[in-house]
């Protein structure tokens, strides 16, 4: 086995004046960091589109749609190639804009796309009754929203909201196709070099199973954390 | 800058774009046969009441789907080789990758419809005097069927679309198809425009087609 697995490759050094640990769990940074902040503009975007989709007005409704069938029905790497290569060669003016950034906008609309459809979703699976009596009770519209059809919706929508979360881990390594230096990047450079692959594809793999299971866990926590009594799930 | 488009010509689709077209084609068809017969056949060994059959199904199910899809793609890339020692090419290890980790998917899409069947229709079935495969094949798996259908056909439209990460083996797929006519030509932009477009009428073709099927064959409760 010892033969076999030479984990030592990680004390060696890149010749850049690190270990290949170092590296490693800067890669993982980076892979947390796209994740994070895909993740934020996701949640920001995709609950605003998917509220939009649920209002009685045509025209929101039309930009709604289109919005997540368009990033819905196009690969994310393809997605990813259009906001680093296409993009910046239209809009002359963001050039400078650094990878990292394009990365992080193509990562997060992908993934809005399908939090709208959870977030329409979960306001359908409300029972017309809570916005009627709501509307009855004198709120307005987006008071209703806010403090009654919001925060039920919000919770059962929790799980599959969870898996989505673990999705963007795992498709943020498709940023290595524009060589973002995350953990795939790493794997497939750092594989090249030391040419131990095993054992770089082991590490890889691992810190992605880790930072999936850790986000599963704490959404487990928020999910107990936010019950309602007497409400299973549905909440009706 | 100016887009010009003017060098997408038949020739172009012809020499590049087809044959990625049906290599994408072929992988998502293969996959989603495969996978689904795999699939089928890991849902009922979790399903079993026997541990060692229900916990490698378990475990092989959960492994595959906690690990991005660009991570098993260079893994049995990696490993085959190792295993049958001797290379081979990335477009067969694209096939042997794509119908082992959907099989995963399928599983627990399986496994979410044979479930959705309530028990009391099993029992209904054999109290009218039906036998076991009489009662799976006029009660349980039509019911099955019809409920999971939607899942599938979403499931499939979203493989169909990672069919293109073997951009990291460098198979010849449909994006490659397109990534290599844009360096011919010198006209990267427009073709990551194509390409985006192409993939985008097909799934939204699909997705629609899979939207209709469902409301017509919908139980109707």
């Amino acid at each position: 086995m010892s033969s076999f697995f030479q984990w030592k490759i990680f004390l060696q050094d890149t010749g850049g004046g690190q270990t290949y640990l170092q590296w490693l769990i800067s890669a993982w940074g980076w892979t947390l960091a796209v994740s994070f902040c895909s993740w934020a503009i996701a949640i920001i975007v995709g609950v605003f589109i998917g509220i939009i989709r649920t209002l009685p007005n045509k025209f929101l409704l039309f930009i709604g749609n289109t919005w997540t069938e368009v990033f819905r029905n196009i690969p994310l790497i393809i997605q990813i190639f259009i906001w680093y290569h296409v993009i910046p060669s239209i809009f002359l003016s963001l050039r400078q804009v650094p990878p990292f950034i394009l990365v992080v906008i193509a990562l997060g609309f992908f993934t809005s796309a399908r939090i709208s459809e959870l977030v329409k979703a979960g306001m359908e699976s409300l029972s017309k009754g809570q916005l009627q009596a709501g509307l009855a009770l004198g709120l307005t519209r987006s008071q209703t929203y806010r403090y009654i059809l919001l925060p039920l919706a919000f919770r059962i929508i929790i799980p599959p909201l969870t898996s989505e979360s673990m999705n963007i881990i795992k498709n943020s390594s498709v940023a290595f196709a524009v060589s973002i230096s995350e953990l795939t990047m790493f794997a497939l450079q750092a594989g090249e070099e030391t040419s131990r692959n095993i054992e770089i594809f082991f590490a890889t793999t691992f810190l992605y199973f880790v930072s999936a299971f850790a986000v599963n866990r704490l959404a487990l926590y928020i999910e107990n954390r936010l019950k309602l009594p007497g409400a299973i799930g549905g909440a009706r | 800058m100016n887009l010009n488009f003017s060098f997408f010509t038949h020739d172009v689709i012809a020499n590049f774009i087809f044959k990625g077209l049906l290599f994408s084609i072929q992988l998502s068809l293969v996959a989603m046969t495969g996978g689904a017969l795999l699939g089928t056949l890991l849902a009922l060994l979790r399903l079993s009441s026997k541990r060692w059959l229900s916990i490698p199904a378990k475990l092989y199910v959960n492994t595959l789907r906690s690990i991005p899809l660009v991570m098993v793609i260079l893994w049995f890339y990696l490993l085959i080789p190792m295993l049958i020692k001797r290379s081979i090419g990335a477009e067969l290890s694209a096939f042997i990758t794509f119908t082992i980790f959907e099989a995963a998917y399928y599983s627990e899409i399986m496994r979410a419809g044979i479930l959705s069947v309530a028990p009391g229709q099993v029992n209904a079935g054999y109290a009218l005097g039906l036998t076991y495969w009489q009662c799976m094949k006029y009660v349980v798996l039509p019911q099955a069927i019809r409920n999971m259908l939607p899942v599938f056909a979403t499931q499939t439209i979203i493989l169909f679309q990672d069919t293109s990460l073997v951009y990291a083996i460098g198979a010849y797929d449909l994006l490659k198809g397109f990534e290599i006519a844009g360096k011919n030509y010198n006209r990267p932009v427009e073709t990551y425009l194509i390409a985006a477009l192409v993939y985008f009428i097909i799934c939204f073709f699909f997705s629609s087609l899979a939207k209709s099927l469902q409301k017509k064959i919908q139980i109707i409760r």
